[in-house]
């Protein structure tokens, strides 16, 4: 299962957050990596959508459809934005 | 950064499909007829909806075709396994509807001003966010050097072939086959990997900016391969399509 | 609603006889979708283990001796929380009865831990009386990485996301607590029958 990248939800990024977020920085809670969250490791195969640090793997966000919601969690992220 | 943080909702809305071009045996360019589209930038994309009688939806991102100024276009790939790619290529008509909401993407764009020189990479249907970066250039009159690796299976799979052969001033194209080359092929036959790569991509002291665009294992085998040869990893843009390029 | 699609139809196998067989939402498919939260994780056969018990005191064998196990063929039929089913399904595996049997142990919740993190928890009485596995072979052939070999969870009852890829022990313990897609919103339980995909449905 090949991770696609943060290019392939700038769609449900910008539903999210209002704003165009494909050239945002983030900061991995867990190890500190930078990056722009166009680069970071997207899995969108899966019951939700999450997001993880392509240095260490750890979840940074993860998106669920619930009902008619869209549930977010970035507890995994130092910063955003 | 020109044109970030555009402060609009971005909404579905219904386009209509106005033209449909055959590019090869399974790719279409559909040609848009959106009413309420604000304008885009080179490398940007956007996503199309799909509804069945039941209810059940299904999503998909396209890169556009197309340069800002020009009619919204999408090229599609048709994948034999693919739910909603053959749907778009075999079954979409000049009239009928597409949901579709965009542009998107702030971060896989090119503007004349971002300079170069261009190391663009594209392997498949890659090609697409990158041609609509070659197009802008062309609009702007922008005499930034490029340089175009495009890797493709055969050369009948070769997305925009007669533009390509025909590019612009500046502009060079380098092709490589790698799964089989016609009779007489002089060019490159192989995956794009850390040597051809040596031969062909601007130096790392000219300081060049690079868009790299396909499947996950050509992005990552390329940026890999590029930032190993000194290219600084922010300058290196790279956009996956997954394995399959998006069914 | 969204306007319908012209001619637009999602993929489906839907004969009338298998009904009976399809819980509510779900369509059929002849695929067998990968769905993945993560890098597909790649353990060495001489490197794996798998354990059970509470923390602590958990039995464990080796790939060598896992395999010395007494194993079943079983064919189910599996249902995803994305909505897609799959009938006759072929497994072989180890019971989850014979792991805890040689364990010893008893609990009344498990919770799976897998390579690369990935986390589910199931009650234990719906991984005994021969309704779980942890298989290894699918459809005759060694169990691919992507579809969670070299091991996975096997728990066709419930959905599909409690059947955990890569399982590398099942921790008993006293509480309920939730995994991976628990803690995101996806139902503690998951019976399909009863459309149990998120939390309070």
């Amino acid at each position: 299962m090949e991770a696609v990248d943060g290019n392939a939800i700038g769609g449900l990024l910008h539903e999210v957050f209002g704003i165009e977020m494909t050239d945002a920085a983030s900061v991995c809670g867990s190890c500190g990596a930078a990056r722009q969250v166009a680069e970071l490791a997207v899995y969108l195969r899966a019951p939700g959508t999450v997001v993880r640090c392509r240095s260490c793997e750890s979840v940074l966000m993860v998106f669920v459809q619930i009902h008619d919601r869209t549930c977010v969690d970035l507890l995994g992220l130092a910063t955003l934005g | 950064m020109a044109g970030t943080a555009l402060r609009r909702r971005l909404t579905w809305q219904v386009a209509k499909v106005s033209a449909v071009t055959v590019e090869t045996a399974s790719v279409r360019t559909l040609t848009l007829d959106v009413p309420d589209w604000p304008g885009h930038q080179a490398g940007q994309h956007l996503d199309i909806r799909l509804t069945d009688e039941d209810g059940y939806v299904a999503e998909r991102s396209y890169s556009i075709a197309s340069a800002p100024g020009e009619p919204v276009a999408i090229t599609v790939e048709r994948l034999d396994d693919g739910e909603v790619s053959p749907y778009l290529t075999d079954e979409l008509q000049t009239g009928d509807d597409l949901e579709l909401r965009g542009p998107i993407g702030g971060y896989f764009v090119w503007e004349p001003e971002n300079g170069g020189p261009l190391l663009l990479l594209a392997g498949g249907s890659g090609i697409v966010p990158l041609r609509s970066i070659l197009r802008h250039r062309e609009r702007t009159g922008s005499t930034v050097p490029v340089r175009l690796l495009y890797s493709s299976r055969t050369l009948t799979d070769v997305i925009y072939r007669a533009e390509l052969d025909r590019p612009a001033s500046g502009v060079e194209v380098i092709h490589t086959l790698t799964r089989s080359q016609p009779p007489g092929w002089s060019g490159y036959a192989r995956r794009a990997d850390a040597a051809l790569l040596a031969e062909v991509a601007w130096p790392a002291a000219v300081m060049p900016l690079a868009y790299v665009c396909g499947p996950t294992s050509f992005v990552e085998a390329v940026s890999q391969a590029l930032v190993q040869s000194g290219y600084p990893p922010q300058r290196v843009k790279t956009e996956r399509f997954g394995a399959t390029g998006g069914t | 609603m969204s306007p319908v699609s012209r001619g637009f139809h999602r993929r489906r196998q839907d004969p009338a006889e298998n009904a009976g067989r399809v819980p509510p939402g779900q369509y059929l498919t002849k695929d067998f979708p990968v769905l993945s939260a993560g890098p597909t994780p790649h353990t060495a056969l001489d490197r794996w283990t798998f354990s059970i018990g509470r923390a602590g005191q958990q039995k464990t064998w080796s790939w060598a001796e896992f395999r010395a196990l007494p194993t079943q063929d079983v064919t189910v039929d599996i249902h995803c929380v994305t909505k897609w089913s799959k009938l006759d399904t072929a497994w072989q595996g180890v019971s989850v009865d014979t792991l805890l049997e040689a364990a010893g142990h008893d609990g009344p919740f498990a919770m799976a831990h897998c390579d690369g993190g990935y986390t589910t928890n199931v009650p234990v009485a719906d991984l005994t009386g021969g309704k779980a596995w942890v298989a290894y072979a699918y459809d005759g052939k060694p169990l691919a990485a992507e579809h969670g070999g070299p091991a996975r969870l096997l728990v066709p009852h419930l959905y599909f996301w409690k059947s955990a890829k890569w399982v590398r022990s099942l921790e008993l313990r006293d509480t309920n607590d939730p995994g991976f897609w628990e803690n995101y919103g996806y139902h503690i339980y998951g019976d399909p029958w009863r459309e149990q995909r998120y939390a309070g449905d």
